[in-house]
């Protein structure tokens, strides 16, 4: 037998629901420091495209020649930035496939955490470490060969490189969702690198090439070219404009679908 | 319907400030997969204080109705509440918590660190010291979850349960993989909790824990409960006792007037008699009858759960717990 004093429960009426779902600083606070921890994210996310920077940009005969607005090694700095956050943002969203194959989101669901602000917080996540990676790169080119003609150039192409990265976080999560397996990055990794390519991260796409052709109806062509931009100085083409938007549109269309889904089930 | 509800325990003591609603309370409860009926039909409440066990072979349906009680997933027919909330709005304001066998941990990260984020979900929750401490793992609170051992891992699960102070606390199978001394362990941490008078309903497939461990023990078969009572009534009612006797002068006429035989067997000179109440039996017999060399043999208990639970036939005949009328 139980007397009171040994049932002081938490009284019913101080049971509250959390505001916002869950969302709470801790539970960012350990999200990141999950994602900051993880060696392999850090290799490639943050330690590879500032590699790629340094050999393909810093390191050849053409860095210093003119890009429009700045020279070579600022625009493969800016592809390599792109590069990093289009890693970075689709392994963060992607690590919902880790978790859901743990039984993680199966616990969460045994906590007030609701799913929306869970996928949210995985969101968060991925554009906070895509900033990371394109800062790195940045950062690194600030110090070395890369040179651009005001201070608003190296902010806005920084900004698109980012901003753009949220089709790729987008497409982390739809994949995390679709592919029940703790390795989905090494399913995807192979994928997004054909995306870079085709994008023109690595090589630049030759006007009017059939590859340039097909390759400007892939994800990362609209960020890429946008990025570029306001050092090449190139016109703004709307078709890179509908490029981010619908492959945007598709991915989180696609993760919100299979979230639902998900949601349903577990 | 086999269903046979001897009498409820007891509830234990009324519970300040909340009397009257029930921590469980479901109806009609269904689910298919498919073509499979998991779940067939549940009834069920669960009073608050009750420890209950929810006893039953793997497949009887257990795992499934505590993913419905708790809002897992969605009942295909019936409805069940949890404090006379949905079992979301439950989870959401910290009344219900469990330790589920399916349910996974962040391998990357603290025991301290998982409780730490798991406590920030809910608005009041307990220290995570506490916790650790009444679930035995202050020594491997800076631990990775992926160096911890089966037993620690299912430790830390049940700490996590404890964050919300949650007034009903579900385990399902929660000792399962653990050894011995692990089992021992983890249930004195159990009950050490639950004399503060909190509600447990536990799933287990051991017949010693819930004997045990549960003042009320809730047996389930292919997706419905079969019986529902004290650990010694369900002993009682399950276990019976069987009379052999050689009976010379046997004959159905003789034998009709046997008191309280659950069914009874003639093999040429000797009866066989099943019944509750062997002492009766055996009286009778010697008494009325030309019996000699008398027998009286006990089912073990674990037969006696194997008749209640035996998937073997269709409905058991076994569980009829009243003197047939």
């Amino acid at each position: 037998m139980t007397t009171a004093a040994e049932t002081a429960y938490t009284a019913r009426a101080e049971r509250r629901v959390p505001p916002m779902g869950g969302l709470n600083p801790t539970l960012l606070r350990i999200e990141l420091l999950r994602v900051l921890r993880n060696r392999r994210t850090m290799i490639f996310t943050l330690i590879m495209p500032a590699a790629f920077y340094l050999i393909f940009g810093v390191g050849q005969s053409y860095a210093n020649q003119n890009a429009g607005r700045g020279n070579v090694a600022a625009y493969i700095m800016i592809s390599m930035a792109a590069y990093g956050a289009m890693i970075a943002s689709t392994g963060g969203g992607a690590m919902v496939a880790t978790e859901r194959a743990q039984g993680w989101s199966r616990q969460l669901r045994l906590t007030p955490l609701s799913p929306a602000i869970y996928v949210f917080v995985k969101l968060l996540t991925a554009m906070l470490l895509g900033a990371l990676a394109v800062l790195v790169v940045f950062v690194i080119g600030v110090f070395t060969m890369a040179q651009m003609d005001t201070v608003g150039l190296w902010v806005s192409t920084a900004l698109i490189a980012w901003a753009g990265s949220l089709v790729f976080a987008a497409f982390g999560l739809f994949m995390g969702y679709l592919l029940p397996s703790e390795n989905v990055m090494q399913i995807i990794g192979p994928g997004l690198a054909i995306l870079a390519f085709a994008g023109g991260l690595f090589v630049p796409l030759e006007d009017g090439s059939t590859l340039q052709k097909i390759a400007q109806f892939t994800p990362m062509y609209g960020i890429s070219s946008l990025a570029n931009a306001p050092l090449t100085g190139d016109t703004l083409q709307w078709t890179w404009v509908v490029n981010v938007a619908a492959w945007l549109i598709l991915f989180a269309g696609g993760a919100i679908w299979r979230f639902r889904k998900d949601t349903a089930r577990v | 319907m086999t269903s046979t509800t001897i009498t409820s325990a007891a509830p234990k003591g009324s519970q300040s400030g909340v009397l009257g609603d029930l921590a469980v309370s479901a109806t009609g409860l269904r689910k298919d997969f498919g073509s499979v009926h998991a779940v067939r039909g549940i009834d069920l409440e669960i009073r608050q204080g009750e420890i209950v066990a929810f006893l039953g072979p793997n497949g009887a349906g257990k795992t499934t109705t505590i993913d419905m009680i708790l809002g897992l997933s969605e009942p295909t027919a019936g409805s069940v509440t949890v404090f006379g909330q949905t079992p979301r709005s439950a989870i959401a304001h910290g009344l219900v918590a469990a330790v589920m066998q399916t349910a996974g941990l962040l391998k990357d990260i603290s025991v301290r660190e998982t409780l730490e984020l798991t406590g920030s979900l809910f608005v009041h929750h307990a220290s995570v010291d506490s916790v650790i401490k009444r679930a035995g793992i202050s020594d491997i609170g800076d631990r990775k979850v992926n160096k911890c051992s089966g037993g620690q891992q299912q430790r830390l699960r049940f700490a996590m349960a404890l964050l919300s102070d949650p007034e009903l606390l579900i385990l399902d199978e929660p000792t399962t993989g653990m050894d011995v001394a692990g089992r021992r362990d983890f249930w004195a941490a159990i009950r050490q909790d639950a004399t503060r008078g909190r509600t447990i309903l536990f799933a287990t497939h051991y017949l010693e824990e819930a004997d045990e461990y549960a003042d009320r023990i809730i047996l389930v078969r292919q997706g419905r409960i079969v019986a529902d009572g004290t650990a010694a009534q369900i002993k009682a009612m399950a276990a019976g006792r069987t009379v052999r006797a050689t009976v010379p002068s046997a004959t159905s006429r003789v034998l009709e007037g046997v008191p309280g035989a659950d069914s009874i067997e003639l093999r040429g000179e000797t009866v066989l008699i099943r019944s509750k109440d062997s002492d009766a039996v055996a009286r009778y017999l010697l008494t009325q009858t030309d019996a000699r060399d008398l027998e009286i043999e006990s089912r073990g208990i674990e037969d006696a759960f194997l008749a209640l639970t035996s998937d073997a036939e269709d409905e058991p005949s076994t569980d009829t717990p009243e003197e047939p009328t």
